[in-house]
Parts: structure tokens; C-alpha cells; sequence
């Protein structure tokens, strides 16, 4: 596990700022299984929202970690597995 | 029907491959590339580090220091390639009411080069949030507002009439030629000086469409980068040009006893009304503006030679647009060529429609249907005959072409040789 | 092919006023929105005046979703042009979509969006630029966004022609309808009062160094020196008439003619543009000038513009022939917003019978105009001309015919 987490929280915050929210959505609601097409984010905004997680955290992702189709826990997996890949690189 | 036909009568191109009309077509026929890794500046921390660049001397060209010093470099494209398309139809433009005559300039991005350069500098390389007037550029407001380029054209060529600059994104090359032929149908205008022109090969550019993933990050071959309708096919290669046209009222243009390259026969725009970047993949609307596009040119579906794609490159832009040809020409789709010369000069965004309508053009010039580049391995979703490699000899007198832009626009033109037997 | 186009339907974000019957108010009642600018710091720069919209905040009128991704040029686009459809009665989810277009100009697009990505770029490197980027600053986003936004599948198109382009656009979306198409929205809205925007806008040196709301932008002045520049517009809702009337819907006006040039490149000795793009509108609108009641006039502030146009205004109405008001004096200078905001008031004051006025001015004797000074002239006007002229020359005039 990387030392630093990325939680549902820190996506909640960056979706929000990178995307906003529908008004039918309640994003602080159980949504960690849900696919973003369902919770109305399409690709673009996943882009943005991917973006700043790479910015913030300074961690690569892959083409297929920001597709409709994933959810939000399936995002958190990536970034962490990516944030411990990175670790592991420095140390 | 006695409404006024609206004819091509002179034109040029500048594309990357070379400056002129004849260049372009070499490049095309042949089948050759002109995507490159990027020369304009250091693309070491893009994502995507490929383009297809024009190689352009503007005083070789005939601007004079102070022109090149005024204008952005899309500016500088769209008056050479204006003023050459005028010296081609070998119109006395003088002899005209200069109110006759209009201008229209497609751009998508207008002086985006200029803009980002200028900011660099005011910014002094991002140092300053309030950026400091005094190392403004006396022209930097003609970046600002690219109508600046329409007034420039009107200028180079002595057009008074109406003028402006048509901005509709990736389509906007289509729209500026398409909004000249309805001025002349109408009766406003006699002559319209119409093209489009971009230069948009600048950091801020690709790393706007690196942000997107919409550019391809195949710098390793980049001669091969730009693969339309291919099923490796991972973006577009952005590039700059411009071509431009001189158009007239059939009947005047006879008169004149002007060569006439073709018949601007239909043209329609329509929009997705989904997405700003996104397509739906069945082409629906594109699919509706060849529709209209068709009946204004009295044309059916199965009588187009050659369908001149927007082929951008992209997974989801080809899948869009093969559904579109499929929906709107029936199983003629699957009979008739498909091409996409952005496999050869890349997407330069607003200028390439333009391009493509030149490239259309000179098919039915020569009677030869250019190919697609770099496309070796099939796609089921993409099952058309996109005359891969090779370009094909073979009659052309009726061409589509197409284009799809951010914003949603989806833009069709079909042009037709105008003694045409089924008109 | 000549078929009458009404407008049915607009949306003011101006200055002076946000909402059509704030913007009505203040402007027939002569009050301006120039001041100070405040959204940066302008005390470093030789012009520091501006008109500014107080008040409009976005996320009451907007889905959140749609503000990471807009300028604030687009989100006061799209609430304009919600405005102008609900003062339409439509409700276009209900139309057809593809018999409904989207026709606006734009002179900067987003610029204030696009100068944040460009300070990102150069002071913290390429991958901090936002996706939106690809867009949000683009010339076409207001009508990308309206379409989308609206589900209008129609013709669309944007037109560029400095501050000549509102009057292009509403002439080409009346083309549009006059090809078959019900509805068009069109109109234009400009904002780009933000640093890199104002350094632009400064390059033009067109822009008035005053520090005084009421002496910086003086149209047809003797001391007239300069322009002060707004952000702003409106968007209007064009219909056919046959269809308006079908629908029962009110309608303002129509929209009876058109014409536009560019002047020649400076130095060819030839004449200016502007009288023949008048006489042009006048034409397609089967007008005389005698027939025009009430002139909205460009109102350069600049000495060699305001000849210009002065002396077109009278070869073509004589000496003192026409009311002539520049209700722009109390905005600033809209870009392509301006001309769309000045058809929206020529429409309102033919309803309401009264001209409003042109504030601050002193008029210069050398210009033989009758111009509407300080406070608003009752009027019977049935036929109103609006000038709109763009750097580099453009000249677009259209001719209004009240309901």
C-alpha cells in the first residue's frame, strides 16, 4: 500500500472541481460502484478529472483508467496502484 | 429552377508537402506523407511530438516585411494562397464593383500561434499574472479578433463587399466556402474570395489536445503517424495550410470564358447538439447533412464518384463518420471510394476543409481519387473501400466531402462537374 | 426567399443592466454601467475604465456541470439565450430539433479561459493544461454550447467580423430561416475584460486613458478621445413571421434589411464603406431613407471614425434629417455584442416609443447630426437603421420594422 491514499473523498473533491455534478446525482452518496456514464461523467470529463489526479499526485495513468465504463472504486484502485508503483520507483 | 449556379474558377493550396496547388496534388497522387516530428519548437515534454508543418517563406512568397511583421502566420497563408487563387482565375477583379465582391475566411483558431507567442512574452514566460502592456506588439488586437484576417484577404485582393471570418471549429473550412456560395446565390455578391486558413502548430495547441488524448503519441515513425480508418488508429496529426477560392455565378464565369474547376452543387451544416468533443457513433446528423447536401445538387446518392472524408484519425470520429456514409448513400457506401488526405497533410483544423474541398477538385481535374496513407490493417467497424496506399485512376465528376467539428457541427458539400449530364 | 423574420424573443446581459427589463430601464433612463474596471487590478495600464456586468453570478442560473468547462463569456452567453427563449414562449425541447439553428458571432472567443491555460503552460509546464482548453476559448463555443445546451440540431454557424460581426450573424440566421429552417438563436455576447484581454484590446490604441466614467467614451464629441470597452450583449430569438403568427407568439419586430462592406486598405485613397452598406440594407428592405425614424449609431468616440460615420449619416438622411442616439455611451463598447444589444434597444424603444439617449456627449458642431442628448425623446418610430463598424473596416447596417 503507497503511504499516501487516495481515497473516495480526494476523488469526490477533484470530480467536483473538474466536473461539477448532476443535480440528480448525490455524490456523497454510495456511488464507489456505479460507472461514471451512470453518475454522467463521459470521457472529457474523466480526462479533466484524470488530469488533476496526475497533476496533484504526480502519477502517470493509463489510457483505460479513465474510460465511461469504470467506476469510482475502479479509479481509486488505479491511482493507488499507480501511486505505489511510483514509490516503489523513488525508494 | 433559374437559380444562380455558383462555380469554382480559381484556386490554391498551401499544405504541408509544399506550397501550391501543383505540390499538393503530387503529394496526394503519389501517396506521399508530410507529417514530421515537430520543428516549430521543442516537443520533448508533449505527449504527442509529431505534426504536419509547412515549409513557408512568407517574403519568398511575395508579403512584404511589414505584412509578415503584422500578421500571424494563419494570416500570411490565407493571403498568399487568396492572392494566387485570384491571379488563377485570371479574374480582373479591378474591372468589378469592389462591392461585388466579398471575402470569406474560415478559421478555427484563428492567430493562436501569435496569441501564444505574445503571451510569453507579456507574461515574460509566465512570470507576470497581470501581464505587462509595453512588450505588446502594436498588432497584437489582430490576434485578438482573427476577423482581422477577413480584412487583410479583402485587402490583398481589393474585395469591399461582405466580408468576415466563419469560425465553426474543425468544419469551419466547409462553412466559409459554403456561407460564399449562398452570398452569391442570393444576389448579394458577384465574386466571393473564399478559403480558410490555420496555424495552429504552437505548444498551447498540442497541449490542449494532448489533455484530450485526440492527438497521437506515434512520434516514433512519423512519417506513418496519421492512420484515418486504419485499426491501429490512435489520433489525429495536426497540421496548418490553407487553400482558398475564387467564386463566381456560372453563367458570368462562361461568359468570361473562365476555366471553371467545378460546381459548388449542395452544401449543408448541422449539429450534433451532444457533445462539444464527443460523437454519438451512428452519425445521425452527419448522415442528415449529406442528406440536404444531396437534394441542393439534385444529386443522388449513388452518382457520387468519390467521397472526400474528414478521416481525422481518431477511434471515434471514423467509426462516426463510416455510419454516416453508410446512412445517407445506402449500400452505394460500400461502392463508391473513401479518403482521407489527413493521412497525408494531417487535420489543421478550420483551414483543412478547404483543403479537402481542393483536394476534391483536383480529383475531378484529374480524374484520379487520392488514397489513404498508412492504412494496413482492417477495422471491422470501418468496412468501406477507403482506397488504401494507392491513389485510383478513375472519372470523377461528382465528389462529397464532409466534415466534423468540436462544437458539434457536422458540414457536407458536394460538388459536380457543371455540364454533368443528369442535371 | 424574402419571407419576413421577426425577432419573438431576447436575452440582455449588459453593464447597465442584467435582464432585459434592468437593461431597459437604466438605459432609457440614461444610466451607465462604465467604472472602474474590478475584476483586475488596471492600475498599471493606460486605460483603466470598463463596463462591467455587476452581479451575475453563474452557478444561480447554470448546472455545475457545465462551469469547469465555459468562460464567463459562455455561461452569460447561455443565460441569455435562456432568457430569450423563455421571453419567446419556447420551449425547445419541444421543437424539432433539426428546425432549430444556432447563429452567434464572437471577436475573442473565451480569452480569459484561454489566458488562464496559457499561464498555466508557460509558468507550470504543457500537462497542467486544462481538456477544456481544446474548446472553452475557441470562437465557436457560445454556439456549440447554446445547441448543445438547447438540443438544436438546426443550421448553426459563428461569425468574426470585429464589432460588425452581431449584425452578420443575425442577417445570416435569417438566411437560415429563410431557407426553411422555424428558429434560429442568434445574437452575440463578448467578455474578455481580464489581463492578456486587456492588453489586446489596448494594442488596438484605440482604448480612452480617462479616469472619468462620464469622459472617457464621448461618441460624436468635440473632446471625444477614445473607446471604453464592455463586456455583454444579446441574444435574440429569430423566427419566420408566418410561423410567429402561427404560434401566436409576440413579436418585436422584423428584421427587413441588411448590407455590409469593408472599407479599403488604408491608402488606397478610395472612399469609406459605411453610406454603401446603408444604402444596401435600405435596399433589401425595400426602404427609403426618408422612411428611416431613428438611427442607433456605431459611436466610434474617435475623432477620424465619428467623421466618418457623421458624414455618412448625412449624405444619406441630410443635415439633421434622422434622430441619431448612441445608447453604447452607457456600456462601452461591446464588441460583437454590441450591435445584437443596440437592435434588442431599437426594438424596445419603437415598442415603447421613446429613443433613449446618448449620455456625456457634447456634440461636436462640425458633425450636423440630431442627436438624442442626456434624456430620452418621445417618438413615433416604426423603421429603426443600426450601424455596427469593426476594426479593419467592416461595415454591417441592418434595418428594424417594429411589430
Amino acid at each position: 500500500m503507497p503511504s499516501i491514499l487516495f481515497t473516495l473523498d480526494d476523488l469526490r473533491r477533484i470530480l467536483l472541481e473538474a466536473a461539477g455534478a448532476e443535480e440528480s446525482v448525490d455524490l456523497e452518496g454510495d456511488i464507489l460502484n456505479t460507472t461514471f456514464a451512470v453518475l454522467g461523467y463521459e470521457s472529457l470529463a474523466l480526462l479533466e478529472t484524470g488530469g488533476r489526479i496526475e497533476r496533484e499526485y504526480g502519477i502517470v495513468l493509463d489510457d483505460d483508467d479513465l474510460s465511461d465504463e469504470i467506476t469510482p472504486g475502479d479509479l481509486i484502485d488505479a491511482v493507488n496502484t499507480q501511486l505505489s508503483a511510483t514509490e516503489a520507483q523513488a525508494a | 429552377m433559374n437559380e444562380r449556379r455558383v462555380v469554382i474558377t480559381g484556386m490554391e493550396v498551401i499544405a504541408p508537402g509544399g506550397v501550391g496547388k501543383e505540390r499538393f496534388w503530387d503529394l496526394l497522387s503519389e501517396g506521399r506523407t508530410a507529417t514530421r516530428g515537430i520543428s516549430f519548437f521543442d516537443p520533448t515534454p508533449f505527449r504527442s511530438r509529431v505534426a504536419a508543418e509547412v515549409d513557408f517563406c512568407p517574403t519568398g512568397h511575395g508579403l512584404t516585411p511589414q505584412e509578415e511583421r503584422r500578421m500571424d502566420r494563419a494570416a500570411q497563408f490565407a493571403v498568399v494562397a487568396a492572392r494566387t487563387a485570384v491571379a488563377d482565375s485570371g479574374i480582373d477583379l479591378g474591372s468589378d464593383d469592389p462591392h461585388r465582391i466579398g471575402v470569406t475566411v474560415g478559421t478555427a483558431v484563428g492567430a493562436t500561434m501569435g496569441l501564444d507567442e505574445e503571451y510569453r512574452v507579456v507574461s515574460d514566460g509566465g512570470r507576470l499574472d497581470l501581464v505587462d502592456h509595453r512588450y505588446a506588439p502594436p498588432h497584437l488586437y489582430n490576434y485578438l479578433v482573427p476577423s482581422s484576417f477577413a480584412a487583410e484577404v479583402a485587402w490583398a485582393v481589393g474585395a469591399e463587399g461582405p466580408s468576415t471570418v466563419v469560425s465553426t471549429g474543425c468544419t469551419s473550412g466547409i462553412d466559409a466556402v459554403g456561407y460564399a456560395v449562398e452570398l452569391v446565390r442570393e444576389g448579394s455578391v458577384d465574386v466571393m474570395i473564399a478559403g480558410a486558413s490555420d496555424a495552429p502548430i504552437s505548444p498551447i495547441t498540442m497541449a490542449c489536445f494532448d489533455a484530450i488524448k485526440a492527438t497521437t503519441p506515434r512520434h516514433d515513425e512519423p512519417e506513418r503517424a496519421s492512420r484515418p480508418f486504419d485499426g491501429t488508429r490512435n489520433g489525429f496529426v495536426l497540421g496548418e495550410g490553407s487553400a482558398f477560392f475564387v467564386l463566381e455565378e456560372l453563367e458570368s464565369a462562361r461568359k468570361r470564358g473562365a476555366h471553371i474547376y467545378a460546381e459548388i452543387a449542395g452544401y449543408a451544416t448541422r449539429s450534433n447538439a451532444y457533445h462539444m468533443t464527443g460523437l454519438r457513433p451512428d452519425g445521425a446528423e452527419m448522415a442528415e447533412a449529406i442528406g440536404l447536401a444531396l437534394d441542393e445538387a439534385r444529386i443522388n446518392g449513388d452518382q457520387i464518384d468519390y467521397v472526400n472524408a474528414h478521416g481525422s484519425g481518431t477511434k471515434q470520429n471514423d467509426r462516426h463518420e463510416t455510419a454516416a456514409f453508410k446512412k445517407s448513400l445506402g449500400t452505394h457506401a460500400y461502392r463508391t471510394p473513401v479518403s482521407s488526405i489527413k493521412s497525408m497533410v494531417g487535420h489543421s483544423l478550420g483551414a483543412i476543409g478547404s483543403i479537402e474541398i481542393a483536394a476534391s477538385v483536383l480529383a475531378m481535374e484529374y480524374d484520379v481519387v487520392p488514397p489513404t496513407a498508412n492504412l494496413h490493417t482492417t477495422d471491422p467497424e470501418c468496412d468501406l473501400d477507403y482506397v488504401p496506399i494507392v491513389a485510383r485512376d478513375q472519372l470523377v465528376d461528382t465528389v462529397l466531402t464532409v466534415g466534423s467539428g468540436f462544437g458539434g457541427f457536422q458540414s457536407a458539400m458536394v460538388l459536380a462537374s457543371p455540364d454533368r449530364s443528369f442535371v | 426567399m424574402t419571407a419576413p423574420v421577426v425577432v419573438t424573443g431576447m436575452g440582455v446581459a449588459a453593464p447597465n443592466g442584467l435582464g432585459t427589463a434592468d437593461y431597459w430601464a437604466a438605459t432609457r433612463g440614461g444610466k451607465s454601467g462604465i467604472g472602474r474596471i474590478t475584476r483586475f487590478d488596471p492600475t498599471g495600464y493606460p486605460a483603466r475604465l470598463a463596463g462591467e456586468i455587476p452581479g451575475f453570478d453563474a452557478q444561480e442560473h447554470l448546472p455545475s456541470r457545465l462551469l469547469p468547462q465555459t468562460d464567463r463569456v459562455t455561461r452569460l452567453a447561455l443565460v441569455a439565450a435562456d432568457w430569450a427563449l423563455a421571453d419567446a414562449g419556447v420551449d425547445p425541447s419541444q421543437g424539432d430539433p433539426l428546425d432549430m439553428g444556432v447563429v452567434t458571432a464572437s471577436a475573442a472567443g473565451g480569452f480569459e479561459f484561454g489566458e488562464g491555460e496559457l499561464r498555466r503552460l508557460w509558468s507550470k509546464g504543457s500537462q497542467f493544461v486544462s481538456a477544456y482548453q481544446s474548446f472553452a476559448w475557441f470562437y465557436a463555443v457560445n454556439t456549440g454550447q447554446i445547441s448543445i445546451r438547447n438540443g438544436m440540431k438546426g443550421p448553426s454557424g459563428v461569425v468574426v467580423s470585429d464589432q460588425a460581426g452581431g449584425l452578420d450573424a443575425l442577417a445570416q440566421a435569417r438566411r437560415q430561416i429563410r431557407k426553411g429552417t422555424s428558429l434560429v438563436v442568434s445574437g452575440a455576447v463578448d467578455a474578455s475584460i481580464c489581463s492578456w484581454g486587456w492588453v489586446a484590446q489596448l494594442a488596438g490604441d484605440r482604448l480612452s486613458s480617462s479616469d472619468e466614467p462620464t469622459r472617457a467614451y464621448l461618441p460624436f464629441d468635440r473632446e471625444a478621445t477614445g473607446q471604453v470597452p464592455g463586456e455583454g450583449g444579446a441574444i435574440l430569438i429569430l423566427e419566420s413571421a408566418e410561423g410567429a403568427r402561427a404560434r401566436g407568439a409576440e413579436v418585436y419586430g422584423e428584421i427587413a434589411g441588411y448590407g455590409a462592406t469593408i472599407d479599403p486598405a488604408p491608402g488606397s485613397g478610395r472612399p469609406p464603406g459605411l453610406a454603401k452598406a446603408v444604402a444596401t440594407a435600405l435596399g433589401d428592405a425595400g426602404v427609403d431613407a426618408a422612411d428611416i425614424d431613428v438611427v442607433f449609431a456605431d459611436g466610434a468616440g474617435i475623432p477620424e471614425l465619428d467623421r466618418v460615420e457623421a458624414e455618412a449619416i448625412t449624405e444619406l438622411f441630410g443635415p439633421r434629417g434622422v434622430p441619431v442616439t448612441v445608447p453604447k455611451s452607457m456600456t462601452g463598447r461591446l464588441y460583437s455584442g454590441a450591435a445584437p444589444l443596440d437592435v434588442a434597444c431599437a426594438l424596445l424603444a419603437m415598442r415603447d416609443g421613446v429613443i433613449p439617449p446618448t449620455v456625456h456627449t457634447d456634440p461636436c458642431p462640425d458633425y450636423d447630426l440630431d442627436l438624442v442628448l442626456h434624456q430620452a425623446r418621445p417618438t413615433q418610430a416604426r423603421t429603426a437603421l443600426v450601424l455596427a463598424r469593426g476594426y479593419g473596416g467592416f461595415n454591417s447596417a441592418v434595418v428594424l420594422r417594429a411589430a
